[in-house]
């Protein structure tokens, strides 16, 4: 669904770019896309899509003025069946994945030097993908695209670290009867900022099953797009996010549910933990799921947890559910913010649980539904370390 | 042998007009062995003497003291206070949406007895402990107390103190809400936790209901913020025949 070049729009036409202007589009299958920056116009802050954002913090990403000149080290650990290439954007199969939605995605593709290709067939062993930012002070574009071959099962982590400023586009294209585990984790130092969009295209009976983990960072904003390119796809995205003091952690999703016996199920949980004199701990959770008159017997649903775990916080929570035909399988969506209260802290201490023991007792039960899901043990116990070192950061 | 004794205990807690003081001098004293019932009327201080003992933040102890064999209770915090001895079973437990009931319960267990409890043997006295006060094991994978029943919930505070296995267990309104069946068997486990070992209960109670299956062998009245009389099970006849008008002043409520 590329639009049309509408670079040098009159200024009278301002925000009639669909969505990208501050009033709301009326659905999500508007939605612009393109792979040229200067297609969109620069965001104020104010469009529907931008309006959770802090854009004094986006580094110039958003604007123009980040240089992206920087370097994304990308590393690949991986066995047999699977095929590494590093490629130009004049590869024949760049762009398969999706098109970018919002302009900073739109200056990743139009600025990338080279893109990293990961190719999987067959039944390989868990692949990683090691990424590492820029460093401080620098800002780069980056772009990975993940394929599997036709009937592959694979598991890919893609773990990324280091410090600056990125921002990029993850392809992931699913061959028909694949299956594909993912699991991306966000572990950035403390300066980082990283505005990414995730296009998922799934082939016909295509599985795809991805684990989010939002960690590190100060601004960390990831943009998923799930597309069906046949019938009996079926998507799950589960993620967690724990934001800190002063961090910002926003996930935009949208399903696009366009052709007929797909599912989709979407899980996300955020934990916050704010502290006085530095900005909120923020997340922004916004779940789109479109179902087109076409995607007949679409079954999905989406849910949204919020956990918050002291004051100086705040999480934005917009679930969306657009649905052209009734001849659905079923569809629906949740969303709750809840706070971990000083009753509860109480209660638990009240059977001799010390507060430490107790909050992590708590944010551990609440991570668990997402954490459970990543099937490789180290990794998993790996990274519920890590959300207990979070938790543990600003305790006292 | 344990001893909890409360002296002199004034309690205030903060409102919109400045603080307000609840408990206005309670005495009383607990020796392992012994069960004591203290009665009132609502509004008179019940669960804000259960609560400041326990050490709930929203109460301020303004003077007395409270000691569990002379050691000062009111210096230890919430979780070192249920370390050393004592246990409130709530009148509204609270819920913890995401920790499974088995999960607390092991935690709790691991604190108070200072190391984790072999698994094997813990399994079969969790299973044990459910069957006696007829709760389903599926409960064990459930949120704490997150949409349980008014008596499942009491059934999980009884629950945790036959695990828990404090010195002095402080039951607040245990009994509130219970239907007949219930609170049978919820007074069938706070007396088995009486009879395995040496310790003291503190029953707190609006009815008199309850001390049909739980025998006190002291009874207090409690009105105004203080013990006004203490006697023995007869003084709780008393309360069911004439209700607490005459502590009260003349405002009739019945205790039954």
């Amino acid at each position: 669904m590329t639009a049309p070049e509408v670079a040098g729009l009159a200024p009278e036409l301002a925000g009639a770019k669909e969505g990208q202007g501050q009033a709301p589009i009326a659905s999500a299958s508007e939605r612009f896309t393109a792979y040229d920056v200067a297609a969109f116009e620069v965001p104020g802050g104010r469009e529907e899509n931008w309006r959770f954002t802090p854009m004094r913090r986006m580094r110039g990403l958003h604007d123009g003025s980040a240089a992206l000149d920087g370097t994304v080290k990308v590393e690949v650990t991986a066995g047999d069946g699977v095929t590494v290439e590093t490629v130009g954007r004049d590869d024949a199969r760049i762009g398969e994945g999706g098109t970018p939605a919002d302009r900073v995605a739109a200056a990743a593709w139009s600025a990338f030097r080279e893109a990293t290709l990961v190719t999987l067939s067959g039944t390989p062993a868990p692949v990683t993908v090691a990424v590492t930012g820029p460093g401080e002070g620098a800002s780069a574009a980056g772009h990975l695209q993940l394929r599997t071959a036709p009937h592959a099962e694979a598991t890919v982590v893609v773990e990324q670290r280091g410090s600056g400023v990125l921002a990029d586009n993850l392809e992931v294209v699913l061959g028909d009867g694949s299956r594909l585990h993912l699991v991306v984790t966000e572990e950035w130092a403390d300066d980082a900022v990283h505005v990414s969009a995730q296009h998922f295209a799934l082939g016909r009976d295509a599985t795809l099953r991805v684990t989010s983990v939002a960690l590190g960072g100060d601004l960390v904003r990831i943009s998923p797009t799930v597309a069906y390119r046949g019938p009996g796809g079926d998507a799950e995205l589960a993620g967690l996010g724990f934001a800190d003091a002063g961090q910002h952690l926003e996930q935009r999703l949208l399903v696009d549910h366009s052709v007929p016996h797909c599912t989709s199920n979407v899980l996300y949980k955020n934990a916050l933990q704010g502290a006085k004199g530095v900005p909120d701990a923020r997340t922004v959770w916004v779940g789109d799921v479109l179902i087109r008159a076409a995607a007949e017997d679409t079954q999905t649903f989406e849910l949204n947890r919020n956990l918050v775990l002291t004051e100086h916080a705040r999480a934005d929570s917009v679930p969306n559910l657009e649905i052209e035909t009734g001849e659905i399988a079923g569809a629906g969506h949740a969303s709750a913010t809840g706070r971990f209260d000083d009753e509860q802290l109480f209660y638990l201490q009240s059977r001799g649980i010390p507060e430490d023991v107790a909050r992590r007792l708590v944010v551990r039960g609440f991570f668990g539904e997402v954490l459970s899901r990543i099937t490789l043990p180290e990794l998993r116990e790996r990274l519920e370390a890590a959300v207990e070192a979070e938790l543990a950061v600003n305790a006292n | 042998m344990s001893t909890l004794e409360i002296k002199g205990l004034h309690v205030s807690v903060a409102t919109d007009d400045g603080p307000k003081e609840i408990l206005k001098g309670v005495d009383l004293t607990v020796r392992a062995g012994e069960t004591h019932a203290i009665m009132g009327p609502n509004g008179s201080g019940k669960s804000t003497l259960a609560y400041a003992v326990a050490g709930h933040p929203k109460y301020e102890v303004t003077s007395g003291s409270v000691t569990l064999d002379g050691e000062d209770v009111l210096g230890m915090t919430v979780d070192e206070r249920a370390r050393a001895g004592l246990f409130l079973a709530m009148q509204y437990p609270v819920e913890v949406p995401g920790v499974s009931m088995a999960n607390f319960l092991r935690s709790a267990a691991t604190a108070v007895r200072g190391e984790a409890p072999k698994l094997r043997t813990w399994v079969k006295e969790v299973k044990d402990a459910m069957g006696a006060l007829d709760i389903d094991p599926a409960f064990a994978d459930r949120s704490v107390n997150e949409g349980f029943s008014g008596g499942e919930k009491k059934r999980h505070e009884v629950l945790q103190l036959a695990l828990l296995k404090p010195r002095i267990a402080v039951l607040d309104e245990t009994d509130s809400g219970l239907d007949v069946d219930a609170l049978r068997v919820v007074s069938e486990g706070v007396n088995r936790f009486k009879a395995e070992g040496d310790v003291g209960v503190l029953l707190i109670t609006h009815y008199t209901r309850i001390l049909n299956h739980i025998r006190p062998d002291v009874v207090h009245v409690f009105a105004g913020g203080r013990v006004v009389e203490s006697g023995g099970p007869e003084l709780a006849d008393e309360l069911e025949k004439n209700g607490y008008v005459r502590f009260t002043g003349g405002k009739a409520e019945a205790a039954v």
